[in-house]
Parts: structure tokens; C-alpha cells; sequence
């Protein structure tokens, strides 16, 4: 029952999604040209972040505005920087001046001051959403382990996950002594990716692994892991390469050290890459609908974005697969035995 | 790549690692750690019922072995016991046998010796007797031989038709 609630509001803001990018009656003669620049800027929009919750045009939450300017706190509801049409206007607190630019990022206007910003944007949301459930979801299904041995209710499903987690990411590829130590960590990782790209799938307007910063920071705890768990024998084959001659030794040195740089790197950008690519597949497709405008078009369009859309449900999950196995597959790296 | 240096956003960042980190801490106390080890604890124990199973099972082989075997010997204490109570009843059998023969020889034995000795006895008086008819006879033929010839021929015939009445 309660899922079905969950579908119905799903699919009811779905709908209110895409209205909010049509309903305007005064521009429904602009030209093509007109309808792409605004399909374009509202694709754009939706892949960035945003300081308010919209959930539609005229639905939209105020989220906090944590800005740490030249050493002090400015705190304040996101709502002042916008007027009723969701235009941004400037607000002042604290004598400084401040004004969202182009990009959704807020700027100092007043002295152009630099500022860092700590705000509760859209994805951190998203990101609390993930945290909230994670650990109710989690817990719940460790605490029915109590009465019964046997998985119940969601459990079900989450339960072959883990197993297949333990026995074929982590325990092939980290070594059975070690793996129980990163267990946790890439649970954790899996199904949080797991959940904020399903997220993502959802037209509430998440798109929280398409943010770098986000895959950046899952990567540098991998790469942080890694390091700090190396034993000698990890150390070793970066800076002393056995097996190879002297010169090749030295030569080897930068380009190993270098490795251990690229490795968290090409999992930062393969994640954020292949999420954001399909969010920019998918919001074109339907944007041909607004193109073509005729219903051999919209309906073409919207079974490929239909037949995309389970692609991506696919890709969500294999990506979120795709870096706990590669995790899994470092840090086995970092604990080898000598052999 | 200026785009995405652009796009970085240090609060999501900060906010992602913090709360990731937690998210990492907390599930690891409260749902990792009792799921993994419940789900250790179970595979445990499946692995020692399916042990159990298998030692219950040679358990049983091995008591289905062991009264095959003491069947067996009881079939061939059973054999051991009708033989030799086979060979008991013959011997009785047979030493009754041996007895009766024997003692039936013995009566045999005695009968015909008795026989025997009755026989003797017999004998020795129809000679006995014999002998005192021939005296008594040659005693008579004397006389009458001494007396008349005729007489005596007569007497002779006589007495022969007497000792042919007896």
C-alpha cells in the first residue's frame, strides 16, 4: 500500500516535472529556435544544482544557505535569493551582498569577496534522504536477525546482495584474512550509490552522483583506504619494483605513484561520467518531444526514453557494482601478501 | 575539465564526506556488523547441520554394518549349534545303537550257549540212554541167544519192536 503511494506521487510529480517547462501560455507561438534555447536551459538547469527543493514551477522549498565568507558564518534561507518568479535577486546579511549567478553558484556582489559554501543545496538533500534511509532500512534489517535467523521483508532482497558483495567483490579480490576489515565500507559504498541513482531515476530532480564533487569524495576515501591500509609490500612495488633492473626501477617509481592517483581518479570520473551521460541522453530524448511537437514524434520519443530509462535502472546499479569491485580490487591491491 | 573544476563544489564535497563517513560508521555498528555475523552464524550452522547429517548418516551405515555383522555371526552361531546338536543327537543315537547291539549280542550269545549246553545235555543222555538199551538189549539177545535160537531170533525182533515203539 504504502509503495503504491510512493508510485501514484512519483509519477504525479513526474508529470508536474515536465508542466513545469511547458505551461506558459504567453510563449506557446515562439519559434523552435525559442523552444530548443529553453529545453536546452531547462536541461541544463535540472543537471545542476540547486539551492531550492523545486518540485515543480510553483512548488518549490527553501533550503539553508550556509556561506563562509572572509572567516565569519552567513546563515540564511535560500528563499531570499530569489524573487516569485524564481528569479535570482540580491540579498544582504551582515553588510555583505549576495546573488546566485548562471551557474546556481552564489556569489559576493558587494566587494567580490571570496566565499566558500557550505549551503544544504538540493544534492546534499538527496544525500540526507540516502543517509536517513540507508540506516533505517539497514538497521531495521539487522535488528530481524534477532528473532530470526532468516531474512524478512525488504531483507529479502538486500540479503543476496550483501552475500553476493561478500563472496564475489570483496572476498576474490581482497583475500580471505583481510576482507572482513573493508566489509563496511563497501556496503556502504554500493548501496549508497546504488539508492542515489535510483534516486536519480526518479523525476524528483536528484542527480546527486552527477555532481564531481560527490564521486570525487566516495573516490578519495577509496584512495584514502588505500593508503592508510598498504602494507610494506604495497609501498614496496611503487617505489622499489622487484623483479625489474635499476634504471627501470627509478623510472618505474613516478609512473606507480602516479598509478595510485589515477586509480581513485578514473572512479571519480567514470561514475560521474556515465551518470551525467545518461541524464543528458534521457532529458534530450524527451526533449524531441518538444521538438518534433506532433505525436508520431512524441510518441517515438517517449518509447526510447522508455526503453533508456531501463537501461539506466541497469546502469545505476552496474556502476555502483563497478566501483565497489574496483574499490574491493584496490585495496586487495594494498594488502597483498608477499607472493 | 574547467567545467567540472567549475562545477566542484566544496560544500557538496564536505557534506558528502561527512556524511558519508558517518553513514559508514553508524551502518557498520548497527546493521553491517550483527547482518554479517548473523549471516556467518547461519551459513555456520547450516554447514554444521549438513555435517551432523553426514556423520548421523555414516553413523547409521556403520550400525546397519554392525548388525549386518552380528546377524550374520548369530546365523553361523545358530549353523554351529543345529550341527553340533546334530552331531549329539547321532552320537546318542548311535552309542544306543551300539548299546542295544551289543547288548543284544550279548543275550544272543548266552541263548545260543545255553542252547548249546542243553543240547549236550540232551545228547549226553540219549547216548546215556542209548547205551543203556544197547547193554539191556545185548543183555536180552544173550540171554535168549543162550536159550533157543529161535527164542532169541525172536527176542531180538522184540525188543527191536519195542525200542522202535520208543
Amino acid at each position: 500500500m504504502r509503495l503504491k503511494t510512493i508510485l501514484i506521487t512519483f509519477f504525479i510529480s513526474s508529470f508536474f516535472g515536465l508542466n513545469s517547462f511547458c505551461e506558459n501560455p504567453s510563449s506557446n507561438l515562439e519559434k523552435d529556435g525559442d523552444i530548443r534555447e529553453r529545453y536546452k536551459k531547462f536541461k541544463n538547469h535540472h543537471l545542476m544544482d540547486n539551492h531550492m527543493f523545486v518540485l515543480t514551477h510553483d512548488i518549490a522549498f527553501p533550503l539553508p544557505v550556509i556561506l563562509y565568507t572572509d572567516g565569519e558564518l552567513d546563515v540564511f534561507m535560500s528563499s531570499n535569493l530569489y524573487d516569485n518568479h524564481h528569479k535570482p535577486v540580491v540579498f544582504e546579511i551582515n553588510g555583505r551582498a549576495y546573488k546566485v549567478d548562471g551557474h546556481e553558484h552564489i556569489k559576493e556582489v558587494g566587494s567580490n569577496l571570496s566565499l566558500i559554501d557550505f549551503s544544504i543545496t538540493k544534492n546534499v538533500v538527496f544525500i540526507l534522504i540516502c543517509f536517513v534511509l540507508m540506516i533505517l532500512m539497514f538497521v531495521k534489517m539487522a535488528r530481524s536477525y534477532k528473532h530470526n535467523s532468516l531474512p524478512k521483508g525488504i531483507g529479502r532482497l538486500i540479503e543476496p546482495i550483501i552475500i553476493y558483495i561478500r563472496d564475489d567483490i570483496a572476498r576474490p579480490n581482497i583475500g580471505e584474512k583481510k576482507y572482513k576489515r573493508y566489509m563496511s565500507f563497501l556496503l556502504t559504498i554500493f548501496f549508497f550509490i546504488w539508492i542515489v541513482n535510483l534516486f536519480g531515476m526518479t523525476p524528483l530532480g536528484s542527480n546527486v552522483t552527477n555532481n564531481i564533487a560527490v564521486t570525487a569524495s566516495l573516490a578519495v576515501l577509496t584512495y584514502l583506504i588505500t593508503t592508510f591500509t598498504a602494507n610494506k609490500n604495497y609501498w614496496g612495488h611503487i617505489f622499489w619494483m622487484p623483479g625489474v633492473p635499476t634504471p627501470m626501477k627509478i623510472i618505474l617509481a613516478p609512473i606507480e605513484l602516479l598509478g595510485t592517483i589515477i586509480k581513485p581518479f578514473s572512479l571519480m570520473i567514470r561514475l560521474y561520467a556515465n551518470m551525467t551521460a545518461g541524464h543528458v541522453v534521457l532529458m534530450s530524448i524527451l526533449g524531441l518531444i518538444f521538438i518534433f511537437q506532433n505525436w508520431l514524434g512524441g510518441t517515438l520519443s517517449f518509447g526510447l526514453a522508455f526503453a533508456l530509462s531501463l537501461l539506466e535502472l541497469l546502469v545505476c546499479a552496474l556502476q555502483a557494482y563497478i566501483f565497489t569491485m574496483l574499490s574491493a580490487l584496490y585495496f586487495g591491491g594494498a594488502v597483498e601478501e608477499h607472493h | 575539465m574547467e567545467k567540472l573544476i567549475n562545477d566542484f563544489s566544496v560544500g557538496l564535497f564536505f557534506w558528502q564526506t561527512v556524511l558519508f563517513v558517518i553513514l559508514v560508521f553508524v551502518l557498520r555498528k548497527y546493521a553491517w556488523k550483527p547482518i554479517l555475523s548473523a549471516v556467518e552464524e547461519r551459513e555456520e550452522g547450516i554447514k554444521n547441520s549438513l555435517e551432523a547429517a553426514e556423520h548421523a548418516k555414516a553413523e547409521m551405515e556403520k550400525l546397519n554394518a554392525d548388525n549386518e555383522r552380528v546377524l550374520a555371526e548369530a546365523r553361523v552361531e545358530r549353523d554351529a549349534l543345529l550341527k553340533e546338536a546334530r552331531e549329539i543327537k547321532e552320537s546318542i543315537v548311535n552309542e544306543a545303537k551300539d548299546l542295544a547291539n551289543s547288548e543284544a549280542d550279548k543275550i544272543l550269545a548266552s541263548a545260543k550257549e545255553q542252547i548249546a549246553n542243553e543240547k549236550m545235555k540232551a545228547i549226553t543222555e540219549l547216548k546215556n540212554t542209548v547205551a543203556t538199551l544197547s547193554i539191556d538189549i545185548a543183555e536180552k539177545v544173550l540171554k535168549s541167544e543162550l536159550s533157543d535160537k529161535t527164542k532169541q531170533n525172536k527176542l531180538v525182533a522184540s525188543v527191536l519192536k519195542e525200542s522202535q515203539l520208543n
